[in-house]
């Protein structure tokens, strides 16, 4: 036995990398220690700018010059790391490192066919030519693509984000690396495809006999796959242990707050029935594009009956293309529908116009996805939040001091009001957002993924915002949502779509402990976290 | 959370200083050139022609010589910035309104109207303009106005394609939407979101396009199409002497040197400009 059979796969020691001066904090990272060992899988988790990715640049030997390491040691089976950025990473990666990213597809050169693409990696590695396609087909057919001859044919651009994401994954391994780094390889996936790419990486670690270094800041995947787990928070391991230790016993308060954010336990039980405030029937949207002979129709929502309660959440669950996003925009009137009708407190709103429809308007309100797009960067927070007001003929004084009392019910300083969106952060924004939101008292509020750009921990904070502002104002909410944990947490009733229908609706608590459509089972079982029972 | 003044505007650099410096004294010059010479821009003195300038066997009386028939250069050159100045910045102004207008029609309405302008921009970016120049001046009575018009019309189209193309992507932007959704009137939306935020690619374009109308007017006015006698531009001075290159070489070296110069320095202006603007730059937090 020669002694790297014996040594850990990867040992980091007191890892520190400095960040440039002026930044927020002096390191990116401080003293972190790792070890895998052989056939191990070791979750790094975090949110962004807690270091994570930064370490997994550090053993990749990538960290630019801007972020130092000024201590600390890197050995992979027992050798010792060059210095980074080191000509001799090239004989490294590949054979015994790689590493997947989150976006796959930006990961793969767009005007080379995939085929060719892995190939060039065995050739860069000195594989004769006479042996590369097989290899390159024995790994496309490992990866499981349902068809591995066309795989290799196609370009990046023809294959799904799971699809890409499995190329990648067959590139990372052609050349049977020690160690596999996947940084956040699953969050850009739907949770059916993400579900499917975890089991994959289960299975190829195995086959493969690679150890895994996953960096996530999901503890529903730390619960199905890890076997240790190191917590990071601003550059500091503050939790690390063995995964069922972690994960049934966490010690500091980050750690259960990841976890609890993770938990997929419906928060509400069954309100009673409010009266109707918003009824759906039958909706339909058709986009249409083209002219006469190309013209091509994409129906996006399809005969979507709904019920909105007053003073109640209604969760839409779906994956992306389900078409959600186009039924919050139909429920806005920002956009026209084909077909059906629309009732808002026993009025037709389906063909509102005019001052009718402006005053509509007023009642409806909207918190959109991106809280960096959502805001105009020329406006103060208070202009922004006493815009509505004032469209809605409010004196400018009026709807300023209506403005900063918001502000203050969102959780922001007075302070905020005199600084542009570029000052804040995505959570502080989002609740700007909501404030604007508000600001109209509207009866019903349409969250079209409101918090899916957040960190987790963010999330929750905004999720309770929510919550909050529901019991004191009193709105009903449709709460439009790819992430389960999401609706079990914020919603009293959940809706599922599939292909721009409803495959299910009902109490939140009752479906998800009685899916009776086969769909919502398997997105219910596609949520990470399963295996070691973290979703009660 | 990161303080509003931690943001240090970047040092303006030395060639950007320098060209500033130029085009101010190009505009004083412009603005009271004549006011440094004694004679009439138009007044001929027989006995003077061809003088050079001091330094080169001339007299103070006419420190940068004289022309053909005997006019004192300076100030024709003083008045030649003027024109040039003028049909800069107007035949400039004519192109960034019409054509801004245009880009920004086309991505409101869409449909038949953005078709229209979308196949005048490819008509126009395809057209020579100087043969159009030709032939327009020479059907029509050539007349300073008309040239300013000429000249305005020749850039519209990059502005159109640049505008529909900031108003297209403004447009998508989530705070369009939450905006619509408060109830806001498609004025107000354009007025006071998208305009604003898409304004400042005109304005870049229109410091990168200054100097190519420069270049226009005086190429136009070289071939003697442009600004005609007893009128005088910095081209049309090039253009007089373009017979006696050798000898009299006063008359064509500088209008040529401050042509070159007032080119170089807006253009330098303009790319600097257009980094401060840089979209890319400006979302930085």
């Amino acid at each position: 036995m020669t002694p790297t059979d014996l040594s850990p796969v990867l040992a980091v020691r007191d890892l520190t990398i400095a960040l440039p001066p002026g930044a927020d904090r002096a390191h990116a990272v401080t003293g972190i220690d790792l070890t895998i060992e052989p056939g191990q899988t070791l979750c790094l988790v975090g949110e962004s700018g807690s270091g994570k990715s930064v370490v997994a640049q550090a053993i990749m030997g990538m960290l630019p010059p801007a972020l130092p390491m000024t201590s600390g040691e890197i050995a992979l089976q027992g050798t010792p790391n060059p210095p980074q950025r080191a000509s001799a990473y090239h004989r490294l990666r590949g054979p015994k490192v790689a590493m997947v990213f989150q976006d796959a597809i930006s990961s793969l050169d767009p005007i080379q066919r995939v085929g060719r693409q892995l190939e060039e990696i065995l050739e860069v590695h000195g594989v004769p030519k006479s042996e590369r396609r097989a290899r390159v087909m024995d790994m496309l057919a490992a990866v499981l693509l349902p068809d591995p001859d066309r795989a290799y044919r196609s370009y990046p651009h023809e294959m799904s984000g799971g699809q890409a994401q499995r190329i990648v994954i067959a590139g990372a391994l052609l050349l049977n690396p020690a160690l596999l780094i996947a940084d956040e390889p699953t969050t850009a996936l739907d949770v059916t495809t993400q579900a499917e790419i975890l089991e994959l990486i289960e299975k190829l670690k195995v086959e493969f006999d690679t150890s895994v270094l996953f960096i996530t800041h999901d503890f529903g995947v730390v619960a199905d796959i890890a076997d240790h787990v190191v917590v990071m928070k601003d550059g500091i391991a503050v939790e690390s242990g063995t995964a069922p230790s972690v994960l049934q016993d966490p010690q500091h308060d980050y750690t259960k707050r990841l976890l609890a954010a993770a938990a997929l336990a419906p928060a509400r039980d069954q309100a009673a029935d409010g009266a109707a405030i918003f009824q759906v029937r039958d909706l339909s949207l058709t986009y249409r594009r083209g002219l006469f002979f190309n013209r091509t129709e994409v129906p996006a929502v399809r005969e979507v009956t709904l019920d909105l309660h007053k003073g109640q959440t209604l969760a839409v669950v779906g994956e992306s293309g389900s078409g959600k996003s186009s039924l919050a925009k139909c429920l806005l009137r920002l956009q026209d529908t084909d077909g059906g009708q629309m009732i808002f407190k026993g009025r037709d709103i389906t063909a509102l116009q005019g001052a009718a429809l402006r005053d509509f308007r007023s009642k409806v309100q909207v918190v959109l996805q991106d809280p960096f797009g959502a805001l105009d960067p020329r406006f103060k927070t208070i202009d922004a939040i006493a815009e509505g007001p004032i469209i809605h003929g409010v004196p400018k004084a009026e709807a300023r001091e209506r403005a900063l009392r918001m502000l203050e019910l969102v959780g922001l300083t007075p302070q905020a009001a005199d600084r542009y969106p570029q000052e804040f952060s995505g959570g502080q924004r989002q609740r700007i957002c909501i404030a604007r939101a508000l600001v109209l008292e509207p009866e019903v509020l349409i969250a079209d993924e409101a918090v899916s750009a957040l960190d987790v921990s963010i999330q929750v904070q905004v999720l309770d915002l929510f919550t909050d502002l529901q019991d004191r104002l009193g709105f009903s909410m449709v709460f439009i949502t790819h992430d389960l944990h999401v609706a079990a947490a914020i919603s009293d009733n959940v809706l599922v779509m599939q292909h721009g229908r409803v495959v299910e609706q009902g109490p939140t608590a009752q479906i998800f402990a009685n899916p009776r459509d086969p769909y919502t089972r398997a997105l219910l079982q596609s949520a990470p976290g399963q295996k070691r029972g973290l979703v009660a | 959370m990161s303080d509003a003044t931690t943001y240090q505007r970047p040092a303006i650099p030395w060639a950007v200083r320098l060209a500033l410096g130029f085009i101010a004294v190009f505009v004083l010059f412009a603005l009271f050139g004549q006011w440094l010479s004694p004679h009439e821009f138009r007044a001929t003195s027989l006995l003077d022609r061809l003088r050079p300038p001091v330094g080169f066997g001339g007299t103070w009386d006419y420190p940068l010589g004289t022309d053909a028939r005997g006019r004192d250069l300076l100030v024709r050159l003083a008045v030649g910035a003027q024109i040039t100045l003028i049909v800069a910045v107007v035949g400039t102004l004519i192109g960034a309104v019409l054509g801004s207008l245009l880009g920004v029609l086309a991505a409101a309405r869409r449909g038949f109207v953005e078709t229209v302008v979308v196949g005048a921009v490819d008509v126009q970016a395809s057209l020579p303009i100087i043969v159009v120049a030709l032939f327009v001046l020479a059907m029509f009575d050539s007349s300073f106005t008309l040239f300013l018009l000429l000249i305005g019309l020749t850039g519209w189209e990059v502005y159109a394609r640049l505008m529909r193309g900031a108003v297209l992507s403004a447009k998508e932007q989530g705070y369009v939407t939450a905006v619509r959704a408060l109830g806001a009137s498609p004025y107000r939306i354009y007025l006071r979101h998208i305009l604003p935020n898409v304004v400042s690619v005109a304005l870049v374009q229109f410091t990168v396009n200054m100097p190519l109308t420069v270049l226009l007017e005086t190429a136009l006015s070289f071939l003697g199409l442009g600004v005609q006698s007893p009128l005088t531009s910095l081209g049309q001075i090039m253009s007089e002497g373009r017979d006696r290159l050798l000898t009299a070489w006063w008359l064509t070296l500088f209008p040529g040197v401050i042509i070159f110069l007032l080119a170089l320095s807006i253009s330098l202006v303009g790319d600097w400009v257009r980094d401060r603007f840089d979209p890319t730059l400006r979302s930085e937090n």
